[in-house]
């Protein structure tokens, strides 16, 4: 460890005794790990309590204080100025004292809440004399116009506004993954278990390791979160590594607009993520999970919170798993707003107390992942669908869907819709029939936006389009995080691009040049030609904006930046004499 | 390091490296020139610029030649349309948003590829006031383009002194200190390696700061000396840049086996006394040192 340097600024006495109480009980495994970050290594102990050190000061007084940051700074031996690099990398952080005293008030500007008049409703709360901050999606767009309460731990909580909201879900076109979704008590371990909670790992643990693995990869189960990589194979490649340390992550950042699945996932559910994480540590010699959950999903992170802890008081969790059958802990870790976080190796970074930038892959996760280990990465949609296969079997699993994308799909069906929230239907389904369902009338569609800000505008004749990763890829298009986001003909279309572009801008990690450069001038070019029909050389730009953000970015934000503005012009739906 | 070796074709040649090898390295033992930015020879690849991209054949999207290994049997072009249209594009996009004016290099490549950043109406661009703090160096972030060497050397490369980090995000996203206190007041020890390391003349010394400000730099009147520095007993290999007589800044060569380019406050600031008024010649002086 180098000598470092600390400033003279000192903490108040409450940011002294969070920062004391978070340094002198260190979670549940505390060990010395190698630190893999682009190739630089890094020996850090405690430096992954920096985040949630952050959280803490943040929430103490409602902004970060130099010497709240420099105490906790020196209590986990980070550098002065990285710590501040990291804090000031997070939205939900600020690093100066705010003008205006009380909580914070995010409202959602992205496509659904600004058709529910969002911009009206920040308006409303700002005329209110709240502390107001217009910002990306915040996961709720079923509830259009979304609202997220940052609050100070000594604000006083304001029930009608933190309310739990309505639970939006419809089962009718299939009833797998919803299955427990209203009937059981997301608070209640007995509950869970009343209703078939944790046979899957009882199951598990009888047919053993290899078993769970092989169902899991002829299921065919692909992964949910955007990229559709078949899991058995992540699940493979971990299980066959020999290292001394392994770790599950399930991914809760959903940050994707539109996307709210994981979050009525753990609300409704949260003991089956748990069970789910626990067979896939028990399935590939993992030890240790965690769940990164998105910084604004209060309700969600209750619920987990409460259900980890009763899987432990059950034996659940911890060192002996089902009276001495394998080990498995699993430790919660909350995201402070950037949908950065939610690619995997960011999401890495982050929790380790770096920068949430994307390291360079290869090497892959299942390589060199979490504190530089073996890593499987995995959406929560995608685990807990492992529940099913291991108590059903394949055939079961596989007997809905197409061959190639067997099984259901949850989608987030929102914007101009009689009856939005979370959908279930198996694979295949045409994605008029789904709108249908959804109480959309099709004759007053504009477009449909499939896969959020990362996917990509479908036209009118589209609307055939069978809801299948093969279906989907046929036509240029991506299922992506399953996003369904509904726009009649009398949106301003323009407005949306332009909105899709300010979020690349204000989301990209800043550190590569064609997207740190280009989701800025994709931006400005939109904001200039907005409403009219672009002269050749503004469409030459535009596509060379989207090659080089595609080509030679470093991660997945960079290279879908322009696929949706893109596929706006070539579906006809902006910029063509009408 | 494996002593297993990979082979591979780099445009169209065959050619065999040690497992582990970079394409970047395995292309420059070709002779075959692969522009870089954020790449330095005494530091850890970051890939950020992408400035190096070349095509791999069955990759969906290009790579960075500075970090990506050879891979037995691959097929690597560095020079296609799509590669150039790509560094084009990356060259146009860092010529609108920051002053590249003195980094020869970059002009340089700038003409060669065709970047045209005149094709931007009224693009943000970085405009940060040059932040001079004190008589050594200078901070002139709106030349800065992010390229994370200043933060390694100060870092885990060479000084483990860690007083810089990248803060902010996006296009926001800039060098700094905590809280952006001025360097003096930060961990900063004045050894002057960020300076050695930045591609853009963003940073650099408070001499030539003055000088160009006084429209009196006049690199092509410059010469170097090289000595080996006198404080210690390491025995840095200094280049003393001289103009008119008067040491202007201190470098070391970035493949030198003691330094590799890097330095401490007194190799690289503690030249006054070279030019305190003694009844010796200054130029000998220099000279002698030197043997
Ligand atoms: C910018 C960006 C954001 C992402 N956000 C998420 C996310 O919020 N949740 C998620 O599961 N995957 C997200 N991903 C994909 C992850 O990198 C990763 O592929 C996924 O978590 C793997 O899980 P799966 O195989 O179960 O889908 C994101 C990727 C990118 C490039
Ligand atoms: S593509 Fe964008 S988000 Fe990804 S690493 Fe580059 S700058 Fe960061
Ligand atoms: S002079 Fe040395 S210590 Fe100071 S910022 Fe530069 S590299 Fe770091
Ligand atoms: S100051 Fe120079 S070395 Fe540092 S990031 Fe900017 S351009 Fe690179
Ligand atoms: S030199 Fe390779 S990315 Fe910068």
């Amino acid at each position: 460890m180098p000598d470092l340097k600390f400033s003279d600024a000192e903490p108040d006495d409450h940011e002294r005794a969070l920062v004391d109480a978070l340094v002198e009980q260190p979670p549940v495994v505390r060990q010395s790990e190698r630190v893999v970050l682009g190739g630089i290594r890094r020996a850090g102990d405690a430096r992954h309590l920096l985040l949630p050190g952050l959280h803490d000061l943040n929430a103490s007084r409602g902004w970060i204080s130099p010497g709240g940051l420099n105490y906790l700074a020196e209590s986990l031996q980070v550098p002065p100025a990285e710590a501040f690099g990291v804090a000031s990398f997070y939205d939900l952080f600020e690093l100066e004292e705010p003008d205006m005293p009380g909580p914070r008030h995010h409202v959602c500007v992205d496509a659904s809440c600004a058709l529910a008049d969002a911009s009206g409703y920040a308006q409303q709360l700002r005329a209110e004399g709240k502390n107001v901050h217009e910002g990306p999606c915040l996961g709720q767009c079923e509830n259009a116009p979304a609202l997220f309460i940052q609050a100070r731990s000594s604000d006083p909580v304001d029930m009608a506004s933190t309310g739990e909201t309505e639970q939006k879900f419809n089962a009718t076109l299939a009833n797998r993954l919803l299955r427990r979704f209203g009937l059981v008590d997301p608070q209640s371990l007995r509950s869970y278990r009343e209703h078939g909670g944790y046979q899957a790992l009882k199951t598990a643990i009888e047919v053993g390791q290899e078993e769970i693995i092989r169902l899991v990869t002829e299921s065919g189960l692909t992964g949910r979160g955007g990229a559709a990589f078949p899991t058995g194979r992540k699940w493979r490649t971990v299980a066959n590594h020999d290292h001394r340390q392994k770790y599950v992550v399930a991914n809760a950042d959903e940050s994707e607009p539109g996307t709210f699945k994981d979050r009525m996932i753990i609300e409704n559910d949260p003991f089956a993520l748990i069970e789910a994480m626990t067979i896939a540590g028990f399935a590939t010699g993992c030890t240790k999970g965690w769940i990164y959950i998105r910084g604004e999903y209060s309700t969600a992170t209750k619920r987990l919170r409460s259900a980890i802890e009763q899987a432990y008081q059950a034996g659940l969790l911890g060192a002996n798993v089902h009276d001495g059958a394998f080990t498995f802990d699993i430790e919660l870790r909350q995201g402070a707003g950037a949908y950065i976080c939610g690619e995997e190796t960011a999401l890495f970074n982050s929790i380790e107390g770096f920068r949430g930038e994307p390291r360079s892959k290869p090497p892959f996760p299942t390589e060199s992942g979490l504190f530089g280990c073996p890593t499987i990465v995995n959406n929560p949609e995608t685990l807990i669908n492992v529940l099913d296969i291991a108590t059903y079997g394949v055939d079961v699993f596989r007997s809905v869907g197409t061959p190639n994308s067997p099984g259901t799909k949850l989608f987030c069906v929102s914007g101009d819709v009689g009856n939005p929230g979370l959908y279930e239907a198996a694979f295949g389904l045409p994605l008029h029939e789904l709108l249908e369902v959804a109480g959309v009338q099709i004759e007053d569609v504009q477009a449909v936006l499939l896969g959020g800000a990362a996917g990509r505008f479908l036209a009118p004749p589209n609307l055939d389009l069978p809801l299948s990763f093969e279906g989907t890829a046929e036509r240029g298009a991506t299922l992506g995080s399953g996003a369904v986001t509904v726009f009649s003909k009398d949106v301003d279309l323009w407005s949306v691009l332009v909105r899709l572009a300010k979020f690349f801008r204000d989301e990209s990690c800043g550190q590569c040049v064609p997207c740190r450069i280009g989701t800025t001038r994709q931006h400005e070019v939109l904001l200039q030609i907005r409403g009219t029909q672009p002269n050749e050389s503004e469409r030459v730009l535009l596509s060379d904006l989207s090659m080089v953000m595609g080509d030679s970015s470093i991660c997945g934000l960079g290279h879908t930046a322009a696929s949706a503005v893109q596929s706006a012009f070539t579906e006809g739906l902006v910029g063509v004499q009408t | 390091m494996s002593n297993k070796s990979v082979s591979l074709h780099i445009d169209d040649q065959l050619i065999t490296v040690p497992e582990g090898t970079t394409i970047l390295e395995a292309a420059q033992s070709m002779n075959i020139e692969i522009p870089t930015l954020c790449w330095a020879e005494n530091l850890t690849p970051v890939n950020v610029c992408r400035l190096c991209v070349v095509e791999a054949e069955g990759a969906r999207t290009l790579i960075p030649a500075c970090s990506r290994t050879c891979e037995d049997g691959a097929a690597v072009k560095t020079n296609t349309d799509r590669v150039r249209e790509n560094r084009r594009m990356v060259l146009e996009l860092l010529d609108s948003a920051n002053d590249l004016s003195q980094s020869d290099n970059l002009q340089e490549l700038i003409s060669d590829y065709g970047a045209d950043s005149d094709r931007y109406t009224d693009p943000v661009k970085t405009t940060t006031p040059p932040k001079v703090e004190d008589d050594l160096f200078v901070r002139a972030y709106e030349r800065c383009v992010l390229c994370y060497k200043c933060v390694e050397a100060c870092g885990d490369d060479a000084q483990f002194t860690f007083a810089i980090a990248v803060a902010g995000r996006g296009f926001d996203a800039k060098i700094s200190t905590e809280h952006d206190v001025p360097l003096p007041e930060s961990a900063c020890v004045y050894c002057g390696n960020c300076i050695g390391v930045c591609p853009t003349n963003a940073l650099q010394f408070k001499t030539e700061f003055d000088m160009r400000e006084a429209a009196n730099w006049r690199p092509e009147e410059q010469s170097v000396t090289e000595t080996i520095c006198s404080y210690c007993g390491v025995g840095c290999t200094l280049e003393l840049h001289t103009q008119d007589n008067q040491i202007v800044k201190v470098t070391s060569p970035a493949d030198h086996s003691v330094t590799s380019g890097h330095l401490c406050v007194k190799g690289r600031f503690g030249w006054q006394y070279v030019q305190a008024p003694v009844y010796r010649a200054p130029s000998s002086d220099s000279e002698q040192s030197a043997k």
